[in-house]
């Protein structure tokens, strides 16, 4: 405390130096760390219903007799003038066994819009054990005006999934893509018109 | 202690600056060269406190508003669009513009005084950081006059409803930017100064509790505020940009934004309040006329506080569905932070048992904070419960408790530190008896408007909303007519404030207080434009409160 005052200067410049220092590390740790952090927590955790597996065609072992319920879900967001309903509402499903099942879109508009379909899964922990060969979320969907169409999904879910987990919600809600509709009909929605 | 002493210790330094510094009371003359280019620590908290009194005034209006058209249900006064406008900036308003440049109107004028420091440890920057906020709420309080209106999503601004703001949305978002730059600039002259700039002596366990208070928000400031800039630029980008940070339809997530923005938002109401139990902490002790009981464990337990403020964010976002060990743990921890604020209030009450109390007005204002700000914490328990929580989740209920940890919590001690200094700021006694008449009408009509808010919230009735059924008109009612009475009884602050500065004969002493103890009484009231160019001596008569000492 008795040092000099060009001494106390210098302190109070490395001081403040060290201090600002923090400040933009916080904004950086806020602004680009967090977000790339906060998707690998969830991938790890579940959290946020989004750390299923996607796998290509399906061997799995069937050695559980384990059923469980699965509900199925649908929303279609407010800017985008489609309806979206699940066919079977509700599946029981065994541990291991590959099913089906398929939602029904309509495009209630007028014009050809593409849309695009995000998933959660509820409870969020279930969505580690939640694995999907097919969906129609994989890629973006367009229909033409008035247009409705089958929606296919096949998945199974893995037989190691926890015991306290009784009843799981598939749920999916449809974003409009921003992009003139119809430019380019990707490979799901392509198989699926044909 | 006697006051012939506190002279002496006075004339002692001032005899030895006056050597130094002949012309060292002179003020820079002219409005422009007095207050726009000022860099003296005095000035700048008197435009600091002046400009948070207009912001408080402004919020207020805006609390009438919503007040007057949720007097009875349906639809009377104003647009449902504009009121959640009103909403969401009076909170903007009261949080940013009112409480916290306040605060740091308070550490401007005061911790120079209270550690011996002959200004704040970056004057300029001080200067910069006060006449940033002006231009930010400038901006802010004009989105409302925009075609697009104000933002109408809460303070919060959650996406993606905030992100249907219109164009005024980035005038919103550049304004918490300068409010943010302003909190950070102004904290590390906090930091610095109390760490460089303390006389020989005043080691930091001599501190008053209200720089101690101040030191750890300013940490708390640096932590936090750059992160909500963070979080507003994303929303920006998701708005004008095309980034999908929080769009879930470009693969981001919107409960992301809850995270981080409660990351700073939780700490941020400490930054409120931390500096408030400061206030009271110096306040209690002086009409008490006994030392503050238990001084080292209020700073351990000042510390505790701040901490375990970053580890219970989630707290306020049970309901985006979370896994239950995220649940228990953000319950558990936000439940221990009742045990360090359990420990200031049982030392608040020790310091008064027994004590020769008297009851002028801060001492009325600070016991009034001890007993209201309590209730304001029991009610922020019973929220940190998860299960009940998603009963009590957006409701009245919500807005109770943190009203009351905020208006007769964090304005209260405000007020009180506000009563207490006054003299010492202006040289002159404020009126006692329309200080304790200000005093008496708020801390009745504080109740009757939010106390009735618990009940509504209980039964059910949602927050921001313009309307509500009819089951829940009578406590509404009520809450309205508190509300007014406490709104107009402002006014007579404002008035008391008025006649203090240009009308009051009474002189005051430079101990103001019989039982004051700190540097900041050892200056002449009103305090000199320069005071401490020379160290003051640091003892058991000029330090406010030390374990040391209190034998």
């Amino acid at each position: 405390m008795n040092s000099s005052a060009p001494e106390k200067r210098k302190d109070t410049r490395k001081l403040v130096i060290k201090l600002a220092g923090v400040a933009v590390g916080m904004f950086a740790f806020g602004f680009v760390v967090m977000p790339p952090l906060y998707d690998v927590i969830c991938d790890i955790t579940g959290l946020g219903g989004r750390g299923l597996e996607v796998a290509q065609g399906a061997s799995v072992s069937l050695d559980s007799d384990r059923e469980v319920k699965v509900i199925f879900d649908a929303t279609v967001n407010s800017a985008l003038d489609w309806d979206l309903h699940p066919n079977d509402p509700v599946a029981h499903v065994r541990l291991g066994e590959m099913s089906e099942t398929s939602y029904l879109a309509f495009n209630d508009s007028s014009e050809a819009i593409a849309g695009q379909a995000i998933y959660t899964v509820t409870p969020p922990e279930a969505s580690l054990y939640f694995v999907k060969t097919e969906c129609f979320c994989f890629t973006r969907q367009s229909l033409a005006a008035n247009e409705s169409r089958e929606m296919p999904v096949r998945f199974y879910i893995k037989p190691d999934l926890p015991e306290h987990i009784r009843e799981l919600t598939l749920s999916y809600t449809f974003f409009q893509l921003d992009e003139p509709a119809g430019a380019t009909v990707t490979g799901a929605a392509q198989a699926a018109q044909e | 202690m006697t006051t012939e002493h506190t002279h002496d210790t006075h004339d002692h330094a001032g005899a030895h600056a006056s050597d130094h510094h002949d012309d060292h009371d002179h003020k820079p003359t002219g409005f422009m060269n007095r207050w726009l280019f000022t860099t003296n620590h005095k000035d700048i908290g008197t435009l600091y406190l002046v400009f948070s009194l207009i912001m408080f005034l402004i919020g207020g209006s805006m609390a009438m508003v919503i007040r007057a058209e949720l007097f009875m249900p349906g639809l009377q006064l104003v647009e449902p669009d504009f009121f959640n406008q009103m909403t969401t900036m009076h909170a903007l308003i009261m949080v940013f513009g009112a409480v916290m440049p306040a605060w740091v109107g308070f550490a401007n004028w005061m911790i120079p005084l209270m550690v011996g420091a002959p200004d704040m440890a970056l004057p300029r920057m001080n200067n910069w950081s006060f006449w940033i906020l002006p231009f930010a709420f400038t901006m802010l309080l004009s989105t409302l006059f925009m075609d697009s209106g104000g933002p109408a999503a809460g303070w919060t601004l959650y996406p993606p409803l905030s992100l249907q703001t219109g164009q005024s949305f980035a005038f919103v978002v550049f304004a918490v930017h300068m409010m943010g730059v302003s909190s950070i600039m102004g904290s590390i002259n906090v930091i610095a100064t109390i760490l460089n700039m303390r006389a020989p002596g005043m080691t930091l366990l001599r501190m008053p509790l209200f720089v101690w208070t101040w030191l750890i928000t300013a940490f708390l400031l640096i932590a936090v505020m750059p992160v909500l800039a963070g979080a507003v630029t994303m929303l920006l980008t998701d708005h004008f940009f095309g980034t999908s940070f929080f769009n879930a339809a470009g693969g981001g997530d919107p409960v992301m934004f809850q995270h981080i923005f409660w990351f700073f938002g939780h700490p941020e109401v400490y930054i409120m309040i931390l500096p408030a139990f400061g206030v009271v902490s110096e306040i209690l002790p002086t009409f008490s006329r006994k030392p503050l009981f238990g001084y080292a464990a209020m700073v351990y337990a000042t510390a505790s506080i701040a901490f375990l403020s970053f580890i219970v964010w989630a707290h306020h976002m049970f309901s985006v569905g979370m896994p239950l060990s995220g649940e228990l743990f953000f319950m558990y921890a936000t439940m221990l932070i009742a045990v360090p604020t359990g420990v200031k209030v049982f030392n608040w009450v020790s310091t008064m048992w027994k004590g020769s109390m008297t009851f002028e007005t801060p001492m009325l204002f600070a016991i009034g904070f001890v007993v209201l700000f309590t209730i304001g914490g029991l009610s922020g328990l019973m929220l940190a419960i998860a299960s009940v929580d998603l009963q009590y989740h957006d409701t009245y209920f919500v807005v109770a408790h943190f009203h009351y940890v905020l208006v007769p919590g964090a304005v209260f001690a405000l007020m009180a530190g506000t009563y207490y200094w006054l003299p010492k700021w202006t040289g002159n006694m404020y009126s006692e008896k329309w200080g304790k008449i200000h005093f008496w009408l708020s801390a009745i009509s504080v109740n009757i408007l939010f106390f009735p808010q618990h009940y509504l919230g209980l039964a059910g009735m949602p927050r921001r909303i313009p309307d509500y059924s009819t089951q829940f008109a009578d406590f509404n009612m009520l809450s309205s007519i508190g509300g007014f009475i406490f709104g107009a009884s402002q006014l007579i602050f404002v008035g008391v404030i008025i006649h203090c500065v240009y009308r009051s004969k009474v002189k005051a002493t430079s101990r103001v207080w019989e039982g004051a103890k700190g540097l900041e009484w050892t200056v002449p009231s009103p305090a000199p434009y320069h005071t401490f160019d020379v160290p003051p001596p640091i003892n058991a008569q000029t330090v406010a409160h030390a374990d040391e000492y209190d034998h």
